[in-house]
């Protein structure tokens, strides 16, 4: 699966997606394949609820391993996906196309710092097999 | 014995390694320790083994010779003879977690059902495969509360008619999450007061709400009205509940209540001196990720024939480490099986004929009990199998008195209960009658006079 | 066909269990605290008895055959603990009973504590403990209040290496610290330098298992000791592996400052699917105060002619209760026998044979499968289950073939520092003759991998049933057979 050009990247491998002053955030192909089956998704935070760069917001479980999702920039929680709580196999199926949080974004220069596509295509990579 | 090498087979295998002697094999360990000597008994042979070890059994009075009255968490039930003869298949015994669904199939099943019938008999959705005992499944019970509510709410409220040990294990078990508050209703010198009176302490910072039912001193209070102001307040309501109770009494389910856990050991479990029990936790269905320990699913093999599995696994410590709930690992499994055939075999009627045993015999005893010149019934009506009785003489001198006529009497209350001075807690099971019942009112009356 | 469920056998008025009628005067329980309905089976005694029977024969046990289930010590359990633990002046005695009536079991408990100071070193000790998880959160809760006894309130770390159990970074912050990951150097000890440069005045102690999960004794044990003392932290000492060290070494005597036990790993008392288990905790002489309560001790002296009277004990700055009563006790009892029956010299034996029999069998395995680490082992070893040339091949796909031969898989996929572990560990109580055979069995595996990797890849296809789907049962969640509808 190639990696969108228009989403930033953490070293957790969360995306961003950013449009204005909002974003939208999900796991990457990378994680997804990584934790094979997913067959849970806990939202650690609610609407309207303030979260730190790094903040642990989701938890993301398959049949043999539990991800923690951390935030990629501070924010406020706008929207969260609840068509993930029961179809949370549509993050292994779709990994940009899903979702998990609409956030606004506190400070844009947190975006400004993570990775562009090419630059996580190799720290991929460089993480081996 | 049980290394079966001969010399010469060991010989052939050190040369196989190039090695001269076995202990070349410890080279790694330091010198300067390696190889102590142990002070220990030489080893016997497994008669003379028998001998001895029979020689500390036979110096304990047991409820084989004596009739027995103690309860307070642990009871003298009757266990049919069928559930031992499971229990000794090594196919059961000697087998590991059930970690290779494929050839643990009869453990995985048999957990499933004790799920089932924990569910069934606790009116809740989901029961976990087992807890070591009742306190310590207390104990998970408010760490997952904590969990459930992300660790906002700080709160855990108990009422003061648990089993004191409950709450020692509570306190204990909480003791490293420092910012766990933990509450006990009531006040010292009002022992019986209304459990119920817990809802004063509820409010928005409170996780859970813990009751006992039938409470510590036999009592059982329609706990309905509680649950419901809880839930009003957001909190989570535990109660810790008698098993055989249940199968008479309105259960957690029919009440609202979040939580249910108790003491397994009433359904077919050896007294063993305190150990190994069995501990159940059931919940409402909402709850199920936050439930710690194993829990079995079902599901299809690759021919859609129908099988069980460990399933959730990812919320455990294996694969969770620090994050996880509880470090649970080792459960209670062939606790959890006795009690499976336990209640398999006695099924609906049995269930009902002893829980309807237990509340007779301790509603005569408490009847006859009351007329004797002295004595006096503190546990108020109704209650299930187990009363206060407040003695005219000390309970040590009754208890003494009892034991030379081979009764284990009653187990003391004002050790953890000061206010309750010279009382003690009967238990009546299935195994006393009216017959026990009345001796052991003769002997209440003897000693009072004697 | 699949065994049915008790609740489908169930035919509606069969008993299995007649109680008799009540012999008092009927008293009635008020009808508002009534249950509505106790949706549970009817079936009769044989009903009951062939059903579990037959689910019995599902299963693999010890009884069935080799078992070398790595880190779980899956040893033969003697006969003649189940029939001590039966006894019924143990089975049958409430722990509530009066002390005086119960001096068997109180003797029984306080021998077994002294046997297992001797056998590993240390001063004092608790039976309480349910199982090796909940030893070792007794040990986190002694160690957290060590340092608060102290005032030293910024100890908030615990070391634990990479390779160790789940359950020591779960015990961690279950005991209220922030865990701190330790690597293993190239000959799986623990990188001595990361340790010093990590170990501060903040770690309140290291979780150690030795010999490790590689089944390695970690070469550097007395140094990594003293690096974290001298930082006024504590070694605790993951017992599991217990196995490969009776009479071989005392880890008090080394300076572990507290270990738990596992009896129902090295002490050979059964595993019973997933428990009961025991967990002993023993500790130094300086945290002997803060063991659990109660303990049991002489509380009266006794001389030639009485016996003294044994009793209960609180430690001073006792942690609390940890469960109710005093452990599991009839776990307690198979150990104590089996004590009794070994000695000194029978339990130094059973840990020589425990190392000899690894030794060998990875001697066996010789180029069949890859062990990284590859040094004397003590009573486990690790190999990986996959091979470059066999592309597409899972130490799970070896697990599984593994059962068509009708013997357990080892562990597999722990430790997690092993790529595709397999982790083998024979034990004692296995013949010669025993580990050849599956040596012979591995090997064979190893070559079908390379040869008709499918036949791998579809096992097992002896067993009662096949790879079960793992992804529908975590989300069709189906717990429990039968749920009555809603009224």
């Amino acid at each position: 699966m190639s990696t969108p050009k228009d989403l930033k990247f953490s070293e957790t491998d969360e995306w961003i997606k950013v449009k204005g002053n909002t974003a939208l955030i999900g796991i990457t192909d990378f994680a997804q394949s990584q934790l094979s089956d997913i067959v849970y998704v806990e939202y650690e935070l609610d609407v309207d609820d303030d979260f730190e760069k790094d903040e642990t917001v989701a938890t993301v479980e398959s049949v043999k391993a539990a991800a923690d999702i951390h935030a990629p920039v501070s924010g406020t929680i706008l929207e969260i996906n609840e068509a993930l709580i029961d179809n949370p196999e549509h993050l292994n199926e779709d990994p940009y196309g899903s979702w998990l949080f609409k956030i606004s974004i506190e400070d844009p220069s947190e975006v400004d710092a993570l990775m562009d596509a090419e630059t996580y295509d190799r720290f991929c990579e460089d993480r081996g097999d | 014995m049980f290394t079966p090498h001969t010399d010469a087979e060991r010989k052939e295998m050190l040369t196989a390694l190039g090695l001269k002697s076995i202990e070349e094999l410890f080279s790694d360990v330091p010198g300067k320790f390696r190889f102590p000597a142990l002070n220990l008994p030489a080893g016997m042979s497994e008669m003379f083994a028998q001998n001895y070890v029979e020689g500390f059994a036979g110096a304990n009075a047991s409820t084989k010779e004596f009739v027995c009255f103690l309860g307070a968490g642990v009871y003298d039930h009757y266990i049919p003879a069928a559930v031992d003869s499971i229990l000794r298949r090594g196919e059961f015994f000697t087998a590991y977690t059930p970690y290779q669904p494929e050839i643990s199939q009869g453990t995985l099943q048999s957990i499933f059902e004790f799920q089932s019938l924990i569910c069934n008999l606790t009116s809740l959705e989901v029961s976990n495969a087992s807890h070591y005992d009742g306190a310590t499944a207390a104990a998970e019970a408010c760490l997952m509360a904590y969990a459930h509510f992300r660790e906002k709410r700080k709160r855990i409220l108990l009422s003061h008619a648990i089993h004191p040990q409950y709450r020692e294990v509570i306190n204990t078990y909480l003791s490293g999450a420092r910012d766990i508050e933990i509450i006990t209703s009531g006040k010292n010198e009002e022992s019986l007061s209304d459990p119920r009176e817990i809802n004063n302490l509820i409010d928005e910072d409170t996780a859970l709400v813990m009751v006992q039912y039938p409470d510590f001193f036999g009592r059982v209070f329609d706990l309905s009205d509680l649950i419901n102001e809880a839930h009003q307040k957001g909190a989570l309501v535990c109660m810790i509940v008698n098993p055989i109770a249940l199968g008479l009494l309105k259960t957690p389910g029919q009440m609202g209540a979040d939580i249910a856990v108790g003491e397994g050991q009433p359904l077919g479990i050896p007294l063993s001196f305190g150990g190994p029990y069995l501990g159940f936790i059931a919940a409402r269905k909402d709850l199920v990720r936050k439930l710690s320990g194993r829990l079995v699913g079902e599901t299809v093999d690759g021919n859609g024939k129908r099988g069980y599995v460990l399933t959730l696994t990812a919320r455990e410590q294996h694969i969770r480490r620090e994050k996880a709930t509880s470090n649970i690992c080792s459960n209670q499994g062939l606790m959890a099986l006795a009690a499976t055939v336990y209640m398999s075999l006695l099924g609906k009627s049995g269930m009902q004929q002893v829980s309807n045993l237990c509340y007779q015999n301790a509603h005569y005893a408490a009847q006859k009990i009351s007329e004797l010149d002295g004595f006096k019934i503190l546990t108020s009506e109704p209650f299930f199998h187990e009363i206060v009785v407040q003695c005219p003489i000390s309970i040590d001198h009754l208890n003494h008195h009892l034991l030379e006529e081979g009764i284990l009497g009653g187990y003391a209350l004002e050790h953890e209960f000061p206010d309750l001075k010279d009382c003690m807690l009967l238990a009546f099971t299935e195994k006393t009658n009216k017959e026990i019942i009345d001796v052991l009112c003769e002997i209440m009356k003897e000693s009072n006079h004697g | 066909m699949a065994e049915p469920t008790i609740y489908e056998i169930s035919s509606p008025g069969r008993t299995g269990f007649q109680f008799h009628q009540p012999d008092v005067p009927v008293a009635q329980l008020p009808a508002e605290l009534k249950r509505n309905d106790l949706p549970f089976p009817e079936v009769s005694e044989v009903d009951v008895i062939r059903h579990f029977t037959r689910l019995s024969q599902l299963n693999y046990g010890i009884d069935l055959g080799f078992y070398p289930l790595g880190s779980c010590t899956m040893k033969y359990n003697p006969r003649i603990n189940e029939e001590m633990a039966r006894l019924s002046g143990f089975a049958m005695a409430h722990p509530l009973q009066p002390i005086e009536t119960v001096q068997g079991n109180l003797a029984l408990i306080y021998q077994l504590q002294e046997w297992l100071k001797e056998i590993s070193g240390f001063s004092g000790i608790t039976l309480q403990p349910a199982a090796g998880a909940q030893g070792e959160f007794v040990g986190g809760l002694i160690m957290r209040a060590y340092h608060l006894s102290r005032n030293d309130l910024k100890r908030t770390k615990i070391l634990v290496p990479d390779s160790a159990h789940g359950t020591n970074p779960a015990t961690s912050s279950m005991s209220g610290f922030e865990v701190v990951n330790i690597p293993s150097d190239s000959r799986g000890n623990i990188d001595l330098e990361k340790l010093k440069e990590i170990c501060d005045d903040c770690v309140a102690g290291l979780m150690l298992t030795n010999p490790n999960t590689l089944g390695l004794f970690e070469e550097h044990l007395q140094e990594v000791i003293a690096i974290i003392h001298e930082k006024g932290g504590l070694v605790y000492g993951d017992g599991a592996n217990f196995n490969a060290l009776l009479g071989i070494i005392k880890p008090g005597e080394v300076g572990f400052d507290i270990m738990h036990f596992n009896l129902h790993k090295t002490f050979s008392t059964p595993h019973g699917g997933g428990g009961p288990g025991s967990g002993p905790v023993a500790v130094a002489a300086h945290l002997v105060d803060f063991l659990p309560a109660p303990v049991v001790g002489i509380v009266e002296e006794g001389d030639d002619e009485t016996p003294p009277l044994y009793g209960f004990i609180t430690p001073s700055k006792s942690i609390g209760r940890m469960k109710s009563f005093y452990g599991h006790f009839g776990v307690l009892v198979r150990a104590f026998t089996y004590i009794a029956m070994h000695g000194a010299n029978g339990l130094r034996n059973i840990s020589e044979n425990a190392v000899l029999n690894a030794n060998y069998l990875k001697k066996l395995l010789g180029n069949a499968y890859t062990v990284p680490y590859d040094r004397a082992c003590m009573h486990e070893f690790v190999a990986e289950g996959f091979w470059d040339d066999a592309p597409g091949i899972h130490a799970l796909d070896v697990a599984k073939r593994m059962m068509d031969y009708g013997i357990h898989p080892p562990t597999n996929y722990f430790p997690l520092i092993v790529k595709e572990a397999l982790m083998i560990e024979p034990t004692e109580t296995e013949s010669k003759q025993e580990i050849e055979h599956f040596a012979e069995i591995m090997k064979t595996i190893a070559h079908e991998a390379h040869t008709e990797p499918e036949l791998l890849h579809t096992a097992p296809h002896h067993t009662p049933i096949g790879r079960l789907d793992e992804v529908k049962a975590a989300k069709d969640l189906v717990l429990c057979c039968w749920i009555p509808p809603e009224e």
